[in-house]
């Protein structure tokens, strides 16, 4: 050890209290305790929802994401857009508003990405204990994250899917393109958004099961893509119902479904997707939630 | 207050930390020692809730930590892993932080300033020296204005200035009446700050004693003689019934026998002497033997540990 010690003056060793003999568990007389200033707070969610927004909003990376899944989602939106519209299809009354997947699927991958940082990279950072350290009641903790990263995608998915569809809607309009119903909108923007909100936080509760970032990430994207490339490859006639099964409940044709054109004409249908996906969550988090409380941090 | 009680910690065969029952006292500074791998960090963790026990019970003022509904004004902890997002600035680390526990945000820049940190508050975590970063942490640990304070290995990476103003810093907490609960694994830094002492090696609890009585009982005092005429002083000393041990460098070590009466029977014998001086045993050294068995990474230099003096000399000289 390099650092120079200052000697101890030696008056200094007589001031020191003397310890209350060798019984140090019996709890002694009155001590002197230290009392603050700052008023005691019964904590509840509310403190902690308002922790994780602080956070969520005070890194970079948040801003990252979400500004290339808004580029991808209006920026792929208005390529197809453009595309279609020079073309001079004749739309034959189809909704445009199905050209909006693509870059939603893509901009998929972003939210992905968020959710498991969300959760992971505390892991990766050790904040995980000054997080745990705060607010000893884990559930509290990861019910927060989950609420407040599935709002900020809600909120982001919505806006990018509403501008995109606004602007098939106008791009297409002399196309003979149908003009969408009520619910066909609300399928396109809100559906699609709690869809991509959900599966967000189902790669949270990932993120918070594996505690690791890259791990977690590479897990739900293959389980985006994984089910739609093997069904592809699948050519053996008696597999076809696997096929069938793997098409079908992929997450690409679920997203799909939002905008009424399915790979297929059986399987998930109408809003079922989002039920398949709020029930998925639901497990995961309940997963997540009981590895947390059993865990060490 | 501190209490564990039968505190056990098992990952597989091997014992992290085994049966520890001690009490960790407001008022004054309470040195947790030991080797590294001692079981430590894994105690600390243990009291506040983030690894769950084999065995055994913590509390804080009586609650479990689990149990505190606004932890942070209970009691501060700096960890050893800084626990900081590397891309957050150190006033919205702070600032969520406060969030958490319902903590006014003025206090945010209170701590700031009371660390010394106000001047790069915006700044990222990630530009912060290792200093810096233990500053912040002390921030943290104080922004709710506890009554616990625990602090794992505080020093550790600091420059001299920065050791000093956290030893002047756990002094005066204690001094408000709180609890402060230091871990280190250098006997030397205890010494100077702590006014009691928890001693565990291999997760067993080795001394639980008041830093006062520690050194009493384990600093032995002697007399170091040095002379050209080593012989003649010995037959001197030897006539006098004083009896000599061999030193290092051929020096002598007397037990039990003042200085003052050492260098008068060598005036009257007509021995030369080049040194003359009352020693103290190192607290180093004290602390090293009571943990040698326990010590988990012994060095394999295939020597005795060695002893560590140039500490043990400049302490406590009268």
């Amino acid at each position: 050890m390099s650092t120079p010690q200052p000697p101890m003056p030696h008056s200094a060793a007589p001031e020191w209290p003397a310890a209350p003999g060798a019984a140090p568990s019996a709890p002694g007389p009155a001590y002197p305790t230290y009392t603050s200033p700052i008023p005691v707070v019964r904590t509840h969610l509310g403190h902690a929802l308002a922790s994780e927004w602080t956070k969520i909003k005070s890194v970079r990376s948040t801003l990252w994401t979400l500004g290339v899944f808004f580029a991808l989602v209006v920026g792929i939106g208005l390529l197809t857009g453009l595309v279609v519209a020079s073309s001079d299809p004749d739309l034959g009354g189809e909704s445009p508003l199905s050209l909006g997947f693509f870059g939603l699927l893509l901009g998929s991958m972003c939210l992905i990405t968020l959710g498991v940082l969300t959760t992971a990279s505390e892991y990766g950072t050790g904040m995980i204990r000054t997080t745990m350290v705060a607010c000893p009641s884990r559930g509290r903790v990861l019910a927060a994250k989950a609420l407040v990263f599935f709002l900020v995608a809600f909120v982001v998915t919505l806006v990018c899917a509403s501008v995109v569809g606004l602007l098939h809607v106008s791009l297409l309009e002399e196309h003979n393109a149908a003009d969408p119903n009520g619910e066909e909108w609300l399928k396109g923007t809100v559906g699609v958004s709690l869809y991509l909100a959900l599966l967000g936080t189902l790669s949270l509760a990932v993120g918070s099961i594996v505690r690791h970032s890259a791990g977690a990430i590479t897990i739900m994207i293959a389980a985006v893509l994984a089910p739609l490339v093997i069904a592809l490859f699948m050519f053996s006639p008696s597999l076809e119902d696997v096929q069938q099964a793997l098409f079908e409940y992929s997450i690409p044709n679920q997203m799909s479904i939002f905008y009424a054109n399915s790979l297929s004409e059986s399987g998930p249908s109408g809003w079922d997707p989002l039920w398949i996906m709020l029930i998925v969550t639901g497990a995961a988090l309940a997963g997540a939630f009981t590895l947390l409380r059993k865990r060490d941090v | 207050m501190i209490e564990l009680e039968g505190l056990t910690k098992r990952y597989g065969e091997k014992v992290a930390v085994d049966n520890l029952t001690f009490t960790v006292r407001p008022g004054i500074v309470t040195g947790f020692l030991g080797p590294n791998g001692a079981g430590k960090s894994t105690t600390m963790r243990m009291i506040l809730g983030l690894d769950h026990p084999t065995a055994g019970d913590v509390r804080i003022d009586g609650t479990h930590y689990d149990r505190l509904q606004d932890p942070l004004t209970y009691i501060g902890a700096l960890l050893e892993a800084k626990g900081v997002h590397p891309g957050r600035s150190a006033y919205n680390h702070l600032l969520w932080l406060a969030q958490s526990n319902g903590i006014p945000e003025r206090r945010v820049r209170e701590v700031l300033g009371e660390v010394g940190l106000t001047a790069v508050a915006r700044k990222k975590a990630k530009g912060f020296s290792l200093g810096m970063g233990q500053r912040l942490g002390i921030a943290a640990a104080l922004l709710g204005d506890p009554r616990i304070l625990m602090f794992d290995e505080p020093v550790n990476g600091l420059d001299p200035e920065g050791i000093h103003w956290i030893r002047t810093l756990m002094k005066s907490l204690a001094e408000q009446g709180r609890t402060v609960f230091v871990s280190s694994h250098l006997m030397s830094e205890m010494a100077l700050t702590a006014d009691h002492l928890v001693v565990i090696g291999q997760g067993r609890l080795l001394a639980d004693t008041s830093m006062a009585e520690f050194i009493e009982r384990n600093s032995r005092s002697y007399v170091r003689v040095r002379s050209p005429q080593r012989e003649a002083l010995l037959d001197a000393l030897h006539q006098a019934g004083v009896t000599a041990v061999d030193g290092a460098d051929g020096t002598l070590e007397v037990d039990g026998t003042p200085a003052e009466k050492i260098g008068e029977l060598a005036a009257r014998n007509g021995v030369v002497l080049h040194e003359l001086s009352p020693q103290q045993a190192s607290l180093e050294e004290a602390f090293m033997q009571l943990t040698a068995e326990s010590v988990e990474y012994h060095a394999h230099t295939g020597a005795p540990l060695p002893p560590q003096q140039q500490w043990g000399e400049s302490w406590r000289k009268g």
